[in-house]
């Protein structure tokens, strides 16, 4: 029993840093009809940031931690932005395809200049945030780990709130219904797309910082399989949902601990993804999304 | 019409500088290097680079071999699996070099080896340990021990000196080297009265273990074995000890990286894992190769791939020299003839199968530290 519960924290925290990465996914598809490629890269810069800027702030202080945290979260939102502003802007009212390849190319680019500028070589994160354990009876949590459930569970909540109780938040979802509508009632299309682009890639530093934080190596590559993870965490809650996104990426990230634990850890990935599988064949749209017919 | 016979002087010029140009490279003996100079397991390819350069520097201030200078001619392969073929088959095509040194994983080295066997171009492994590296063929060597060796020793080291009676492996599915030495470990293990209680395993850039680190913690071990590489074992380490989980961890000599204290921290203290080489040695030979990789190196302290770097060159031009030639079964036939070489990683003695039989030294982590713990003698 203990050992289930010890197993269910461990895939919650790793399943929580699914779910901010996916949120970013998500709120691109929900605007725009697209994957954003690039977003696991984005997290990935995250994290790199973080890691030279842990090197000016007092190691083990919870400000200093903080102050690593929102940093990152904006010089990737400023990131975002950027590639938002020169990649896809230029290809708005092109063919999905392009878009998408596109995204590809910004993806691979990011990776490599990664590469380039950072090295190849792993880098160690060091310990920005103080970390120490709890045990209650045979469970052990890392404050790491509380951590990076506390700060997914606040950053999703804040998300919410954005998304439905602001006026911007508003506009987002006027243009992911109906971007021409959105324009004739006053929406600034370019102002919108660029905040979602923003919003979601600050998520997507958080995550990196708190990956760092838990799996202390880190380089130029490292997004590309937790982007893909959560590439299909988002699929798997209906992706342009964002609850479904939190909660694809719990579902994930506790499967694929499970699965670890147990004797078939070899088909790991298998297993996970054969259950995406079979969820989509029942539910084409995905846990939480709304299948919509297309009107002729 | 004054310009033309300038023109022409220039074209001779020309060629005539070509032709020395081709002719000076034609004079040096070119070997290949293949290194996971980046990525992954950076250090060991740095390491080894690093070995083979202060050779190459200093065989050619001696004036190199046969009367000819040496060239190095070096291919990162990133730490990719995949990329060591391609890189191989440019050093083997292009560059047309003699031999090819690399690598210290074995399985980037165990995708060359065909290659080189079909070109029949020697290949000297630095760290390959996995036995099927020079079953590939008779043009395949190392200058290094195997995991039958290596896992019988560390079996019996838990046995020992640990007194470990149940033990749990983790061990990376996705590497040749990985799963080998768990193999040869739990067979001398279980015949020496342990059993294996837990065998959790993940793949090569995994980097959560927390859900078989529970598994493991369940199965309640005396002692976690963990035949990986380092950034793996410094990251089960960290936390192995978040979980709470305290026993001693032990390894191979996947273990042996600078990164590895630096990855891992304090969660490592308490830890041993088996090499082929330790500073501390105070064998002269040993000793002179310490000192001079200092020197050349801004004072780094050489690890094993450094000196088994630095043997796999020095190897390769002993064979020439005794052999007289740089190419063919003759120089196959010496260094498969190679006895006794005194190098930087001590005694290098070839055997039949090409393998070089060499004592294991068992590497303890006290305090953060690096501690030698003793020798254990094939």
């Amino acid at each position: 029993m203990s050992e289930f519960l010890q197993q269910l924290l461990n895939g919650l925290s790793l399943g929580a840093i699914y779910a901010l990465i996916a949120l970013g996914y998500t709120m691109v598809y929900g605007v725009l009809r697209f994957i954003n490629f690039a977003h696991s890269d984005v997290f990935m810069v995250g994290a790199f940031i973080g890691y030279y800027l842990g090197k000016l702030v007092p190691e083990n202080t919870v400000w200093g931690g903080l102050v690593v945290l929102l940093a990152a979260m904006i010089g990737c939102a400023v990131l975002g932005m950027v590639i938002e502003r020169l990649a896809y802007r230029p290809l708005r009212g092109a063919a999905t395809l392009n878009v998408l390849i596109t995204a590809i190319g910004v993806s691979l680019l990011l990776e490599y200049s990664g590469q380039v500028f950072f090295g190849a070589t792993p880098r160690t994160f060091p310990a920005v945030f103080p970390s120490s354990n709890y045990s209650f009876g045979s469970l052990v949590i890392s404050s790491n780990q509380i951590l990076v459930i506390v700060v997914a569970a606040l950053l999703m909540v804040a998300l919410q709130l954005i998304v439905y109780r602001t006026k911007i938040g508003t506009a987002m979802r006027a243009v992911s219904l109906n971007p021409k509508a959105a324009q004739l009632v006053g929406v600034n299309n370019d102002v919108v797309i660029s905040f979602t682009f923003g919003l979601g890639s600050a998520l997507a530093g958080a995550g990196g910082i708190l990956y760092a934080l838990n799996y202390p190596s880190i380089d130029p590559l490292m997004g590309v399989m937790p982007g893909l993870k959560a590439f299909v965490a988002a699929v798997l809650g209906g992706i342009g949902n964002i609850p479904g996104a939190a909660l694809g990426g719990l579902l994930l990230g506790t499967v694929e601990t499970f699965v670890n634990g147990s004797q078939w850890s070899t088909y790991k990935d298998a297993i996970a993804f054969a259950i995406l599988i079979i969820i989509l064949l029942f539910r084409p749209a995905g846990l939480l999304g709304k299948f919509t017919v297309e009107k002729v | 019409m004054k310009s033309l016979p300038r023109l022409r002087h220039l074209a001779t010029l020309a060629a005539a500088s070509l032709l020395s140009l081709t002719a000076r490279a034609a004079d040096t003996i070119k070997v290949g290097e293949f290194a996971c100079l980046t990525g992954k397991d950076a250090t060991f390819g740095q390491s080894q680079h690093k070995g083979i350069l202060l050779a190459l520097e200093e065989l050619n201030a001696a004036g190199g071999v046969l009367g000819r200078k040496l060239e190095v001619i070096s291919e990162d392969n990133q730490s990719k699996s995949g990329e060591s073929a391609t890189v191989a088959k440019k050093l083997l095509s292009r560059d047309k070099v003699i031999a090819i040194l690399g690598e210290v994983t074995s399985g980037r080295t165990l995708e060359v080896a065909p290659l080189a066997q079909s070109a029949k171009i020697p290949l000297i492994a630095s760290g390959a340990t996995n036995p099927a590296v020079t079953q590939k063929g008779d043009y395949v060597f190392r200058v290094c021990f195997i995991d039958d060796f290596q896992g019988t020793v560390m079996a019996k080291f838990a046995l020992t000196d640990l007194k470990a009676k149940k033990v749990a492996t983790l061990t990376s599915v996705s590497s040749a080297y990985s799963v080998g030495l768990a193999k040869y470990f739990k067979e001398t293990f279980v015949a020496g009265g342990g059993t294996v209680v837990a065998e959790q395993k993940f793949s090569e850039g995994d980097k959560d273990f927390r859900a078989q680190l529970t598994a493991i913690k369940a199965a309640n071990v005396d002692a976690i074995f963990i035949p990986g590489y380092y950034t793996e074992a410094a990251l089960v380490a960290r936390q192995a000890r978040s979980l709470g989980l305290t026993m001693p961890l032990f390894g191979g000599d996947g273990w042996e990286s600078e990164k590895l204290l630096e990855i891992g921290g304090e969660a490592l203290n308490g830890s041993y894992y088996s090499t082929h080489f330790t500073p501390e040695n105070k064998e002269p030979a040993v000793a002179t190769f310490v000192k001079k990789f200092k020197a050349r190196w801004k004072n780094e302290t050489p690890d094993a791939y450094a000196a088994l770097g630095y043997d796999a060159l020095y190897i390769l031009v002993d064979a020439i020299k005794r052999s007289g030639v740089t190419a063919g079964p003759k120089l196959r036939d010496a260094i498969a003839a190679t006895r006794n070489f005194s190098g930087a990683s001590g005694i290098t003695t070839l055997d039949k199968d090409r393998n070089a039989s060499k004592p294991a030294t068992i590497i303890a982590v006290k305090g953060g530290k690096l501690q030698f713990h003793k020798t254990v003698a094939p």
